[in-house]
């Protein structure tokens, strides 16, 4: 019986990372589904949805090969998948301004103190050595208004952070 | 209603040239599937598996915003496009996906009516993009075929403020 499992995977950046890994997917007949792959601070990082008649250990045998030529860490959990049930967000958050410890869990703490479910984070470090910026976009779904929201994450602008809040409206035609 | 991948929905349509009956009836149906749909501000007619130029647009029932209540527009053309926007986007032809677009913030278009009158729009906002979204249809253009990352979204609203 096929299972979903995600695959995480972490390693140096190098080109071929994904062909590898997708061919000895693709190989053993392996199929995907929904996935986010992004290079963070020169690891290249991979969250992947994998469906397989597979186990766990047979899915780390199968690209064993490919993670040891390229050096990468894998890691396999079986999930209960819901593919075709997007969830639709309404709020963005935007927030930047000098790095600095805790801005994160502030901004998160507030949120999720209305119960607004992050469906989506971007953060980013940007700037110079010696001068870095933070940069961070959350799209979620709150039941409150984005005015409100904003209204909740003023108190971190006199701490020297840019944040801001706006609807999401999403056109359907 | 068309669903991709059904490649009809990439074709380009047809310029309509008679305004009868079958016509008027048509619009109507278009604009009854539109309206049984929760959420829809907009049906192109390559939607429902009839490839002419016609789209129906209406963002009236969107509270605040600038309008020119029901549109029924018949071989739409665009007459000036300005500014650039970047919105979130679906598609009852594309299921469970929805992907940020850039589009113009405000327009002019003309179109003719159900019975062949020409007539000129002004469009902003939320209802130029409505319209560019289903023009787009008319030339076998999905918004799929426009998306731009999340990321150039902060960057162009970062750049304005
Ligand atoms: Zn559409």
């Amino acid at each position: 019986m096929k299972r979903w499992y995600m695959l995480t995977v972490v390693g140096r950046d190098q080109p071929g990372i994904v062909a590898a890994l997708t061919d000895a997917l693709f190989r053993a007949g392996a199929n995907l589904g929904e996935a986010s792959m992004v290079r963070l601070g020169g690891s290249f990082t991979i969250m992947m949805m994998v469906e397989t008649e597979q186990d766990e250990s047979g899915i780390r045998a199968l690209l064993g090969p490919a993670g040891l030529s390229l050096g990468l860490k894998l890691h396999v959990d079986t999930i209960e998948a819901h593919l075709h049930s997007h969830v639709e967000p309404n709020v963005r958050v935007t927030v930047y301004g000098a790095d600095r410890p805790g801005i994160v869990a502030q901004v998160t703490a507030a949120l999720a103190s209305r119960g607004f479910n992050i469906l989506d984070l971007e953060s980013d470090v940007a700037g110079t050595p010696e001068q870095p910026i933070y940069v961070m976009t959350i799209d979620g779904h709150s039941a409150e208004s984005a005015t409100a929201i904003e209204k909740l994450l003023l108190p971190l602008r006199e701490k020297g952070v840019e944040v801001g809040a706006e609807p999401l409206e999403t056109l359907v035609g | 209603m068309l669903h991709y991948p059904d490649i009809r929905l990439k074709q380009v349509s047809v310029p309509v040239s008679s305004f009868d009956q079958a016509l008027r009836e048509f619009l109507c149906d278009l604009e009854d599937t539109m309206r049984a749909s929760p959420g829809c501000v907009g049906l192109a007619a390559p939607q429902v598996n009839y490839f002419q130029r016609i789209v129906i647009v209406d963002v009236s029932g969107k509270p605040g915003i600038a309008h020119n209540g029901r549109m029924l527009l018949v071989n739409p053309e665009m007459v000036s496009r300005e500014g650039e926007a970047v919105g979130r986007e679906g598609c009852l032809s594309v299921p469970d996906y929805t992907g940020n677009v850039a589009r113009a913030e405000r327009i002019c278009v003309r179109a003719q009516d159900g019975n062949g009158e020409w007539r000129e729009y002004r469009c902003e906002g939320y209802e130029a993009r409505a319209v560019l979204h289903e023009i787009d249809h008319l030339d076998g253009l999905l918004f799929l075929d426009r998306l731009v990352s999340k990321r150039e979204l902060f960057r162009r609203k970062a750049y304005r403020t």
